[in-house]
């Protein structure tokens, strides 16, 4: 079973939510929809379930036109950022609704939630009500809910957002367990480039109502096509300097002077843009090979198993992170260094030019 | 948000549409029709065009003088009930208790006046104002007070006036309540830390939280106010003379006094078009207000 | 500025008669140092908002004292108790501007009007807010807000704590780190008391010296950051902080040698005495175990995912019952679905019944 979406545009009151998309999702696959807040993946998830219609384009499933479907008549099934689930009913009760509705007998009901509650840890909490139970097992309940449908289509939006930190680390963990043995299609929604990487599937990069890239996770991480997918797949922010390749030397804005290197090789003379990830960023001292640069600190956010120093540079901010625990004050002064095998180039126009190997 | 179209749900509508086409829409008609008439009924009609309405706006006519002259009486009690239920029912709002059972028995003492016929409300302080029999009356010419609503058309004014206060400052007060329950705990909390006195709280926090409910209660009064009829015609009728005759006493008074339907129906349509214009006047700061609110707030 | 000092305190919202175990918050003593940065972190119910609302005065404990400098201030009000408090969602005064809100609370103590606004200039300066000042307040963003609701706090010299309960809630993601190292560089520069209720704890060991993880009601530990990481007292202090958290597995302990299904791994310290009949378990962080090909010296274990976080790699892997994360060298390829483990013995813990065990060097 396929969903397409076919050069699928939605306009509300002059405003642009989704600009010309065209995406086909495969059964038992898994597509993060990643992008920053109102790029639109809400809406496009709203499209997919039939709650709203494109203003132009159509959606397909199986090569059949279910455009003008309503979502009753899909077979869709949604779990949302804010724990939704009947708050008179009991876990059970709440994950058979949707089996009840359907009509199902009462002992495949009775088979099916509890595989559920197994899959999600749930059974020791059947018999209470949601407001009893924490955040974390709220939101078990409202995915076992839609995992019992046995719906064709899962769609996700930002599940995770209003857990605690730690345990929204607990559910990332089991969630990509719980959809390879669901076998239906998934769509998540996320703006952390972290649950992408650790859901893994496919990626479909949004930003502002269009598609940027699509490809297997570790593809469009490590290949963005243009700069902006890789800002939007990056956490911390991408870091990024201005260079120009003249008379067999690199010049970076704020005056460092680099020779040509690495990725620098196969650049034609002109000025680019190259960007690098936190961990492409080494706070270490100048070495042959290495092009060194002189920061201030900002401030050290300290997670415990590393620490992310934002630096200042030529009025650019960067951040740059380490295993372990450091304590840089703000206003230190600290040496950078970027290895040239090991950035992304992009031309004036945001387009990738230079990568590094895959390994 | 998109709602799902559903042509099906028209037929769900069509019989509300015809009761109320049966029974709003048609006999609107018939006014407006008689108001371009001159009649008295019987099906005998003399074409009047816009005359009736361009005697209402002039004073020297008789209409016109009457009209302008209950209107005038209107205005000025709107303003009057609303300058004291308004401040007294956030007075009334501000100090009831906020939980515990005595919520409760709060809630149901001010909806008490509230839930009374109107016009039962009328023969209450018909009899409460009389001289002779009634506590009121007796008690302020006892105490020396020369008090009778009937002669003197101050009195008179007095009487209706806390009438309407005593039967609606509970609906100011019950809307401000809600308006003040819905503030935070963490306001007051920070008011205290930032060692605010007690009025500083309300001006700071209080009122300007409210702003949205007081503006639903001044709308609300202010339509009933200026639409109020069955009130003050039981206690006063209207007098003594045309003292505390208001629009739609006098409305009534050419409609079914003197059966001046032409006259009657361009007063009625006037009347509506007026309220409907302040109606409309609120309703569009109230939005403004709304979306300066969303604007601000950005969701977060 | 103060130094807070809670003496036997506990806090019980069903009254006194409740019984122990249902306490909202355990009995503790603890001092915190004037000027000291303070995170309390835990997890949702951990009782941290209940101990913050308890130093603000909004909450009167049910037992114990809390002591500002010396002076009991526990059935003080919250006015008396002259502390600033930055609450989840911004709290401003919506009919002033920016520069009459951190007025407010100098206006109200009665100061002259010129001091005032010396006052009121220098705070603005110091959170960057100077070219807001005659703006109306309430059409800044959240993160500007939330500044404000601080400035209302620094702007009487003689404050003695900031209170912060998970002021970045309705923050967005982007504008967090800049918030934070605001915050950061305030406390360096002002030394006050801060102190800081979050679940985050990238939040709780940026901002604090000293981060007091708690749990149903209890202190756990309190400790600088390096040592919560280091040398967890508790298995929970473990699991929470570090992401991913510590892998904490059940073993035999004898001597200097973990017994992990059958396999033997050497520890750096002497374990002669466990206590008898406890839950044994060896805590350590996935920083500290290596995925290596499998050898016949390593602990040998099912690989049953690759989790590629871009910067770093980690396995999940299994032995036994006990499922562990590792870290995955750069450059290694996994052959297979077994791995032999590499644990570094130096960060390798030993708890009995959640508690950790000092052995023997």
């Amino acid at each position: 079973m396929s969903v397409t979406l076919d050069k699928v545009s939605r306009e509300v009151n002059g405003v642009s939510w989704i600009r010309d998309v065209s995406l086909t999702l495969e059964r038992g696959t898994l597509s993060v929809l990643l992008g920053p807040t109102l790029s639109g993946k809400t809406s496009i998830m709203r499209l997919l379930a039939g709650l709203d219609k494109p203003t132009s384009g159509r959606i397909l499933v199986d090569d059949k036109d279910v455009t003008g479907f309503d979502v009753r008549k899909r077979s869709v099934a949604m779990v949302y950022q804010q724990f939704i689930n009947y708050p008179t009913l009991s876990v059970y009760e709440n994950i058979a609704s949707p089996l009840r509705v359907q009509g199902v007998a009462r002992d495949e009901i009775e088979t099916r939630v509890r595989d559920a509650a197994k899959l999600l840890k749930l059974e020791p909490y059947l018999h209470r009500t949601p407001l009893q139970l924490s955040g974390g097992q709220q939101q078990r309940t409202a995915i076992a809910r839609a995992l019992v449908k046995g719906a064709d289509l899962v769609l996700l939006d930002e599940p995770l957002a209003n857990l605690d930190y730690k345990l929204r680390e607990e559910l990332r963990t089991e969630l990509p367990r719980i959809f390879e043995e669901s076998g239906a299609i998934f769509v998540y929604a996320t703006t952390e480039p972290s649950e992408a990487l650790l859901l893994g599937g496919r990626t479909i990069c949004m930003g502002e109502g269009r598609v940027l890239q699509v490809g297997a996770t570790p593809q469009v991480y490590r290949r963005p096509d243009t700069m902006e997918v890789a800002e939007v797949f990056s956490d911390p922010p991408l870091n990024t300097v201005g260079i120009e390749k003249k008379n067999g030397s690199i010049f970076y804005s704020g005056g460092e002077r680099a020779s040509v290197a690495g990725l620098y090789e196969s650049l034609s003379d002109g000025a680019y843009k190259v960007g690098f990830r936190a961990h492409q960023l080494e706070v270490a001292a100048a070495s042959p090979g290495r092009h060194a640069f002189v920061t201030t600190v900002s401030v050290t956010e300290i997670t415990g198993s590393e620490s992310f120093v934002h630096l200042k540079r030529d009025g650019y901010n960067w951040v740059a992170v380490l295993p372990g625990i450091h304590e840089f004050l703000p206003g230190q002064e600290l040496d950078a260094v970027l290895d040239p095998n090991d950035l992304f180039i992009f031309d004036q126009t945001g387009r990738l030019v230079a990568a590094p190997a895959a390994r | 948000m998109d709602k799902t179209i559903n042509n099906k749900a028209w037929f769900l509508v069509l019989p509300v549409f015809l009761i109320v086409a049966f029974s709003a829409i048609l006999p609107l008609m018939t006014v407006v029709n008689y108001s371009v008439q001159d009649t008295f009924g019987n099906n005998q009609f003399f074409w009047n065009g816009v005359g009736w309405f361009k005697e209402l706006l002039d004073p020297s006519t008789d209409l016109g003088d009457r009209f302008l002259a209950s209107l005038g009486r209107n205005l000025l009690f709107s303003a009057i009930i609303l300058a004291i239920e308004v401040p007294l029912g956030i007075l009334v709002a501000l100090s009831m208790p906020r939980e515990g059972w005595r919520v409760a028995a709060c809630l149901v003492i001010l909806a008490l006046p509230l839930l009374i016929p109107w016009n039962v409300v009328g023969t209450i302080w018909q009899i409460f104002g009389r001289p002779d029999i009634g506590l009121l009356g007796y008690t302020l010419n006892k105490l020396g007070l020369n008090y009778n609503y009937v002669s003197n058309s101050l009195d008179a004014w007095a009487t209706i006036i806390v009438m309407d206060v005593w039967h609606w400052t509970s609906l100011v007060a019950l809307l401000c309540y809600a308006g003040l329950k819905s503030i935070p705990d963490a306001y007051y909390q920070a008011a205290q830390i930032d060692g605010a006195s007690r009025w500083a709280v309300f001006t700071a926090i209080q009122l300007p939280k409210m702003k949205r409910v007081l503006l639903i209660a001044v709308l609300l009064r202010f339509m009933d106010s200026f639409m109020i009829y069955t009130e003050p015609f039981v206690v006063t009728g209207g007098g003594p003379g045309n003292s505390t005759t208001f629009v739609s006493i006098e409305l009534v008074k050419i409609a079914l006094g003197q059966f001046d339907l032409g006259k009657a129906a361009a007063l009625s349509i006037v009347y509506n078009l007026i309220i409907l214009i302040v109606c409309w006047v609120f309703y569009t700061v109230m939005t403004n207000a709304d979306n300066e609110r969303a604007q601000t707030t950005g969701g977060a | 500025m103060a130094r807070i000092d809670l003496v036997d305190l506990a806090h019980s919202y069903g009254g006194d008669a409740a019984d122990r175990a249902s306490y909202a918050l355990k009995p503790m003593t603890m001092t915190w140092r004037q000027g000291g940065a303070y995170a309390l972190l835990g997890p949702s119910g951990c009782g941290k908002t209940t101990l913050l609302n308890i130093i603000s005065g909004i909450v009167t404990p049910s037992h114990g004292k809390v002591l500002f400098d010396g002076t009991d201030i526990t059935r003080s009000t919250t006015r008396e108790r002259n502390i600033a408090q930055v609450f989840q969602f911004p709290v401003i005064y919506d009919t002033m501007t920016v520069g009459e809100n951190l007025a407010f609370p100098l206006k109200n103590r009665g100061l002259p009007r010129n001091e005032i606004a010396t006052r009121v200039a220098e705070i603005a300066k110091l959170l960057d807010l100077t070219p807001y000042v005659n703006r109306k307040a309430v059409r800044l963003t959240a993160d500007a807000k939330q500044k404000i609701s601080l400035g209302r706090g620094l702007v009487r010299s003689d404050v003695a704590a900031v209170l912060f309960d998970e002021p970045l809630t309705v923050i967005d993601p982007h504008l967090k780190w800049e918030l934070r190292s605001k915050l950061k560089a305030l406390h360096q520069a002002l030394d006050l008391t801060m102190i800081y209720v979050t679940h985050d704890q990238t939040e709780a060991l940026t901002f604090a010296d000293t981060v007091v993880v708690m749990h149903d009601g209890s202190v756990v530990q309190s400790g600088t950051p390096e040592e919560l990481f280091a040398k967890p007292a508790h298995t929970f202090v473990g699991y929470f902080i570090g992401s991913p958290g510590m892998n904490i597995v059940p073993a035999q302990v004898k001597g200097n040698e973990a017994k992990i299904d059958g396999h033997t791994i050497r520890l750096n310290r002497t374990y002669d005495s466990l206590p008898l009949g406890a839950k044994i378990e060896i805590g350590v962080r996935p920083e500290f175990v290596h995925v290596a090909p499998p050898a016949p010296g390593l602990l040998s274990a099912q690989i049953e995912r690759i989790d590629d976080l871009g910067r770093v790699r980690f396995a999940r892997v299994r032995i036994g019952d006990a499922k562990i994360a590792a870290r995955v060298p750069n450059g290694f390829s996994i052959p297979d679905k077994t791995a032999g483990l590499v644990f570094d013995p130096a960060h390798v813990h030993v708890y009995a019944d959640s508690l950790l065990v000092e052995g023997r060097v």
